[in-house]
């Protein structure tokens, strides 16, 4: 039991932390492709000072997305490994592919993308950002995939029994194209667009304000706030397919989400709310009937509750499920309400002239990274008690030969590790975006003095 | 069974994995070696060189152990799930300076004081090191045995890991990696910090040989289980003798100032070193301390033939766009360092 906890905790941990950085690299991979593009298409330098910029500030968001994900890979095995003898068939080829097509593009298109803007030719130089793009956008692809597998299983069989069972797959691409793949996978592309656009927005709505690179910033800001618009337009009709997914294929776990008790009743739709285990009841305010409309356009048709489960195939902490889910659902409708009003100004050319709007846009950066963490939590923690929805509960999926002791050192280790880390991040950004765009270099001239200095030395004792 | 090129499922992807993980000690292992020297260099400016020597490749590199990994979790869950709960500990700290020696290197050009870069090499040099020792005490520990019970289930206990013989093939690694990295710095230098790499290369191929020959009569004599292969299929002495035969090319090349043609002969000598370990265990993947012939063979460990010749498949298309990239990069960056604003 201790150790179940205690492992459980190690891997949210570890890739909420980790989920800080895809999103980030994934959406300003995109901006980095439109920028380079524009300054490809039109010749005008800003756009290339503007994507040179850029690339700087993912490459420390790739930085730390490589070194955080690779602890993701061998904790499977390292923590779960009943989970990894179990899945490993079905679930082990997505990883692989991941690797060969995805991680293998990206990392090696990324030495030229970061390192390469005076080695090789400016259409080279923008394959190389576009290489590293789809790079980092298939690699969700195989992961969400699995992922999803775990969720909704599809095109395999169970063989052998008992401790002894585990999954084989028959068919790809059924376990490919799971019957939730598809809708996840579109919600986490638009949710790390969001993510990308967002900070973007942020840092030259924050120039703006300071009265910097005016014109710069106010041609980025434009390219931004469209991919938002649209993305926060998309994610609204993604986030309602996925709703719609799991109301058929994970009903507990949508009756977690609105706190829905009834066997078979009509389901409400929450706005906000306070779920009461106990008495099996929800305060709040709350459109009736509301859910069943969302699944069947019907107000009045009976749902499964979460009392329609046997008692240990229902995920325990409700609450907890139904405010992740309800806050990254109000996110997405504020993100929305954000970007339209943006775009509403821009073409009545007023948007830089409003202060108050910009400043929301300089804080809003944090809104698209709590609803992708917490649409996450919502959704595995939706997913308890199985690991394998309906197949392998996460209590028998863990390491036989690891003790709490070795989990306890290892938790330890990784909290503290990323808690360097983070601070290091924050440090090295807020340093990035005060020098600026046209700051190219991160070396200091001192340095450079330095070096002949040492040279001068070398030569001088030499004669 | 269905077979591949005449070649059966499982043992294929033991080829496969095999390919992979030297792939991965060859490429990530001059980089590795290169950050264990990091410290030896002692002004800034080489420092950045060396640095900027692996900057643009080191990320490409360590995807072949993404990959490995993945292609051991595919292929042989069993062996993946009992190695990395088995080695918990020393899987723990070897992600611990992968995240390190990530961070040190894209950190290190940040600030211009003394104090951050220093701390920065240090974590640097010290993570690199400490990486190419533990990938050696691993396959250690894989070279003797772990003691497993019928399910596969490690039964031994998590500080078994650090035993003598583990940790002198960790060092032989280290010693590898270092001459390994030497070479590739060698390459990539001129001028006087050139001749100081040159300088530490010979001295570090002394102690690998001796390392090599130390590691060589103690598994002669205390773990008779890997030579009996040899013993029993001479031909198969071959492959010593090649390992051997590169091994005595490289300081030769190297003092013949040809770099190129020794880095190519420590990256054979480094495949070949594999190829004797993939011949001391196959068929099996894990040895059994508390019974040989308990051992997880292939057979046990392996997914079934549909994923396996799913993956075969998965690899045939995409190995060769990995190699079109690793080219690609490699030629981008070929010839010697030159720093420029977009350095580390
Ligand atoms: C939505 C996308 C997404 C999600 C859900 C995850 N990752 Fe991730 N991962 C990425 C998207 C990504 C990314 C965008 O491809 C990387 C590369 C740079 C970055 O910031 O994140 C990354 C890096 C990265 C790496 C390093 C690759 C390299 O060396 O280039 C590994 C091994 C993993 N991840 C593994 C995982 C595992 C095992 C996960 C789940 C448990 C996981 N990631 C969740
Ligand atoms: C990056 C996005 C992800 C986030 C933020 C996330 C979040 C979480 C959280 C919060 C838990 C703990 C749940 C609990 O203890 O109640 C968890 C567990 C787990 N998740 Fe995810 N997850 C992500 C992606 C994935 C992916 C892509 C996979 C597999 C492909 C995965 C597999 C697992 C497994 C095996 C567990 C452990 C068993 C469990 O506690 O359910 N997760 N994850
Ligand atoms: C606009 C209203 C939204 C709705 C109706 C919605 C709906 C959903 C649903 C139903 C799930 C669970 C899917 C499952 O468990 O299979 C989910 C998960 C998730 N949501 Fe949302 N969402 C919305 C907005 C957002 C926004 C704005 C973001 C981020 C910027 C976001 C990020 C995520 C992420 C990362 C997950 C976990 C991955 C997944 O399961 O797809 N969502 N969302």
């Amino acid at each position: 039991m201790e150790v179940e906890i205690l492992s459980r905790l190690q891997f949210a941990f570890t890739i909420a932390f980790h989920y800080i950085y895809p999103p980030l690299s994934i959406g300003l991979g995109l901006l980095m492709v439109i920028m380079e593009g524009m300054y490809l298409r039109t010749g005008n330098k800003e756009y290339e000072t503007m994507a040179r910029f850029w690339t700087r500030i993912f490459a420390l968001t790739f930085a730390i997305g490589v070194a955080t994900g690779i602890v993701m890979e061998f904790e499977f095995g390292t923590n779960w490994a009943k989970y990894s003898r179990y899945v490993g068939d079905v679930f082990g080829s997505a990883l692989a592919a991941e690797g060969i097509f995805a991680f293998a593009l990206e990392s090696g298109f990324l030495g030229v993308l970061l390192f390469g803007w005076n080695k090789v030719k400016p259409k080279v130089h923008f394959i190389a950002t576009i290489g590293v793009f789809i790079g980092s956008v298939f690699s969700a692809v195989w992961i969400v995939v699995a992922n999803s597998w775990q969720q909704t299983p599809a095109g395999y069989h169970i063989v052998g029994e008992g401790m002894q069972a585990r999954a084989e797959i028959t068919d790809f691409w059924a376990m490919v194209f799971n019957p939730s793949s598809v809708d996840r996978l579109l919600h986490v592309w638009i949710g790390a667009f969001l993510a990308g656009a967002f900070l973007v927005m942020s840092v030259h709505a924050f120039y703006l304000l300071r009265d910097r690179y005016l014109k710069l910033s106010q041609r980025t800001l434009k390219i931004a706030l469209v991919v938002a618009t649209v993305a926060a337009l998309l994610q609204f009709a993604t986030g309602h397919q996925s709703a719609d997914g799991v109301a058929e294929n994970q009903p507990a776990k949508l009756a977690a989400f609105e706190g829905h008790f009834e066997e078979s009743a009509p389901g409400d739709l929450y706005l906000i709310g306070w779920v009461d285990k106990e008495a099996q009841k929800v305060v709040g305010i709350k459109l009736p009937g509301g859910l069943s409309f969302l699944v069947d356009w019907n107000f009045t048709t009976p749902l499964p509750g979460l009392n329609a489960f046997p008692e240990d195939e229902r995920p325990t902490a409700i609450n907890t499920i139904f405010q992740f889910y309800h806050i990254m659902v109000a996110i997405g409708l504020l993100l929305i309400a954000i970007t339209l009003y943006g775009t509403i100004q821009w073409w009545r050319g007023k948007i830089f002239y409003q202060r108050w709007y910009l400043w929301v846009l300089v804080f809003s950066v944090f809104l698209p990274q709590v609803s992708n963490q917490f649409g996450w939590y919502a959704a595995e923690m939706g997913r308890q008690p199985w690991v394998v929805w309906g197949h392998l509960k996460t209590a028998d999926a863990l390491s036989e030969s690891v003790s709490a002791g070795n989990v306890i050192f290892s938790l330890i280790f990784f909290t503290l590790v990323y808690l360097l880390l983070f601070v290091l991040f924050i440090y090295l950004l807020n340093k990035k975006i005060k020098k600026g765009p046209y700051d190219e270099s991160d070396i200091d001239d001192r340095l450079r003095l330095k070096d002949i200095a040492v040279q001068f030395d070398s030569t001088k004792s030499k004669s | 069974m269905q077979t591949f090129l005449g070649i059966d499922y499982p043992t294929m992807w033991f080829l496969v994995v095999g390919a992979l993980f030297s792939g991965y000690a060859i490429l990530d292992g001059f980089d590795l070696g290169a950050g264990a020297w990091h410290l030896f260099l002692k002004d800034d400016r080489s420092r950045r060189i060396a640095l900027n020597a692996v900057g643009p490749v080191w990320d490409g590199n360590e995807v072949w152990l993404v990959i490995g990994g993945g292609a051991l979790f595919a292929g042989f869950p069993e062996a993946y799930a009992t190695l990395f709960s088995a080695m918990y500990i020393p899987f723990i700290l070897f992600l611990g300076f992968l995240i390190f020696r990530a961070v040190s290197i894209e950190f290190r050009g940040k600030e211009p004081m003394k104090w951050w870069r220093n701390t920065w090499d240090v974590c640097y040099s010290v993570s690199s090191a400490m990486l190419a020792l533990l990938l050696g005490v691993v396959l250690g520990n894989v070279l003797m045995g772990m003691s497993m019970d019928t399910n596969f289930i490690y039964t031994g206990h998590w500080l078994e890991f650090l035993n003598p013989y583990s940790l002198l093939v960790g060092l032989l690694s280290l010693s590898l990696f270092m001459v390994h990295g030497a070479i590739y710095l060698t390459m990539k230098t001129e001028g006087r910090l050139f001749e100081k790499i040159a300088r530490l290369l010979r001295r570090s191929i002394i102690v690998f040989v001796v390392l090599f020959v130390i590691v060589t009569v103690v598994s002669i004599f205390f773990y008779p289980h890997l030579t009996d292969r040899f013993l029993n299929k001479p031909v198969l002495f071959i492959v010593p003798a090649l390992a051997f035969l590169s091994i005595a090319n490289v300081p030769r090349l190297a003092s013949m100032g040809k770099y190129l043609q020794s880095f190519i002969f420590s990256a054979l000598s480094i495949s070949f070193m594999l190829i004797i370990v993939a011949i001391e265990l196959y068929p099996v993947v894990l040895l059994n301390s508390a019974g040989m012939d308990a051992s997880m063979s292939i057979y046990d460990a392996a997914s079934s033939e549909k994923a396996l010749g799913i993956m075969l498949t998965i690899t045939a298309i995409g190995f060769p766009l990995v190699i079109a990239y690793t080219i690609f990069v490699y030629r981008a960056f070929w010839g010697k360092v030159q720093l420029d604003e977009t350095s580390y």
